[in-house]
């Protein structure tokens, strides 16, 4: 399976449509997060529909994906963006609300206004919080593009775990399997943990080593 | 409730100045005393020229419950140092943000300049109890951040941020994070960031509070070196009597419950004042009797006035000179 180049095809094709999904769902994740966290009417409107649609699994999105999108790349892809987008939305809005009042008040008499507040106190303010919902958002859309592949069957691991199973070949099955909690633990490990360490050395939350 | 202003600068001044033989108090040796020369403090009189900072009738309640400033009235003019003390539950410090803009008080008029205060502003410059640096940024970055924000160009910001670290003295650190420092080092480079801004009143909250006695020391020879550098208009909140006395023109000393201010005093000891001078000590010592004779009074009986009786103990007893030299007193703890 790994010579015949299906795996290496499968890995390409599941993380090119993660890179798409979950950048899309960073993207509207973090200034919506900021949006709830930082205005009145954007945390009465938009946070129940937020909190109340985080307790919808993410695949349950794929019946609704595939009526609107048809059985495309697009339904996957929104599947994906709905897995990890509230979970970035949630933990970016924790993280802004949990700012110390005395740097923002600081950022007031400094009269920091406009987008340099929000680039250069709020989000640094809020990073540590911020990288932890990414980290957390990826790991929803790994998720949620497993079960979306697994189900609607348009290549990918999920796929090849499918057919694994109709062949009746175990060796491919948990060969696939493996496959993808490798990729899962080492995104995580690798890139979100040394960010995060890093972060957080450096706002001074952590010790030094 | 007032407390002649004048009678209690005198008998202050009476201590300081050694003057105590005649203690029994006469008419006369009361009008002697109005004018002896060396008079260290003094009620202050009403300046000419238009005030820095007019502070009208202002009072605030938190919650219409709490009245935490009632009808509380100071004129503050250009390049002058004024120390706000009193105890906690004063108001100083809501007075403080009243002022910054950080809060709107409930009555009254505050104006800087005839101009109205409405929210925070990089003129009237605000430094917190705590450094509030920013805890991602370098030492350096620190400074130049709000300056950039303010409009400076790269250089200028760093040119001014180079100056203002070598002024508080932090040369060797500029590259630092603010938790790699120490808490006095952190104040500096919090007093070094409100002071590149250049701003026309700089307001402090307890800015050495936290800090160890050496520290504060330092803080305070700093502070002064600066202030005669600049005359900068500064008002300062402290509930540390002798703190006030080092670093002010001039001392409102206030009370709480409610809010209000109970004498408007002005020092005059010569610059730079040494914490351990003489008559900074007898003053201080009798401005926190008086402070404690004043919350005692507060708490004791708020709504009835004052009898003659009462006022006359107050103002009698400590010129007699015979107080212990601790006098039960809220505020002795801290010094």
């Amino acid at each position: 399976m790994v010579r015949d180049g299906r795996m290496g095809g499968a890995v390409l094709r599941s993380l090119s449509r993660l890179a798409e999904g979950y950048a899309a769902s960073a993207c509207a994740g973090l200034p919506l997060g900021i949006a709830i966290a930082r205005s009145r009417p954007a945390r009465v409107a938009i946070r129940p529909l937020v909190l109340g649609l985080q307790a919808l699994p993410s695949i349950c999105w794929l019946p609704l994906a595939v009526l609107w999108f048809g059985l495309s790349e697009w339904a996957i892809l929104f599947v994906v963006v709905m897995g990890s987008l509230l979970a970035v939305t949630i933990s970016t809005e924790d993280a802004v609300s949990a700012i110390d009042p005395l740097v923002l008040r600081a950022a007031g008499t400094l009269g920091i206004k406009g987008p340099r507040f929000f680039g250069g106190v709020l989000v640094p303010a809020a990073l540590p919080g911020i990288v932890t919902g990414l980290k957390l958002g990826w790991s929803f859309a790994w998720r949620a593009l497993m079960a979306g592949e697994l189900l609607f069957g348009a290549g990918g691991l999920g796929q090849l775990l499918a057919n694994g199973r109709d062949l009746l070949d175990v060796p491919q099955v948990m060969g696939v399997m493996i496959a993808i909690v490798a990729i899962g633990s080492a995104v995580d490990q690798l890139l979100f943990h040394f960010a995060e360490v890093r972060i957080r050395r450096r706002w001074g939350l952590a010790e030094a080593t | 409730m007032p407390i002649p202003t004048r009678t209690f600068a005198e008998q202050a001044n009476r201590q300081a100045s050694r003057a105590s033989a005649s203690n029994k108090g006469g008419v006369l040796d009361r009008l002697k005393e109005v004018l002896v020369p060396r008079r260290l403090l003094v009620p202050r009189r009403a300046r000419e020229g238009d005030a820095k900072i007019a502070v009208q009738r202002v009072g605030h309640r938190f919650g219409n419950e709490v009245v935490a400033l009632d009808n509380v009235s100071i004129d503050v003019h250009p390049g002058e140092f004024v120390c706000l003390l009193g105890p906690s539950g004063c108001g100083k410090s809501t007075l403080l943000y009243a002022l910054a803009g950080h809060i709107s008080p409930s009555g009254g008029r505050i104006t800087i300049d005839g101009q109205q205060v409405s929210g925070p502003s990089p003129e009237r410059m605000l430094v917190f109890q705590e450094p509030a640096l920013f805890p991602w940024l370098s030492v350096t970055q620190n400074l130049t951040f709000p300056l950039r924000a303010r409009g400076l160009s790269r250089a200028e910001a760093a040119a001014r941020a180079r100056e203002f670290v070598r002024l508080v003295q932090l040369e060797g650190f500029e590259g630092a994070l603010p938790h790699e420092l120490s808490g006095g080092m952190r104040m500096r480079v919090s007093l070094a960031r409100a002071l590149a801004m250049d701003p026309q009143v700089l307001l402090m909250d307890e800015p050495f509070g936290a800090l160890d006695a050496q520290t504060r020391d330092q803080m305070h020879r700093l502070l002064q070196r600066i202030w005669t550098r600049d005359q900068k208009t500064v008002v300062f909140v402290t509930h540390n009597v002798r703190e006030a006395l080092v670093l002010g023109d001039r001392v409102v000393v206030m009370a709480s419950r409610p809010g209000r201010v109970i004498h408007d005093l002005e020092v005059r000891l010569p610059r730079p004042r040494d914490p351990d001078d003489e008559a900074l000590v007898h003053l201080s010592r009798r401005i926190r009797e008086e402070i404690g004779s004043a919350e005692g009074r507060g708490r004791t009986a708020p709504p009835a006035p004052p009898s003659d009786e009462e006022r006359d103990v107050a103002e009698s007893a400590p010129a007699a000179g015979s107080l212990p030299d601790r006098a039960p007193d809220p505020l002795g703890a801290r010094l």
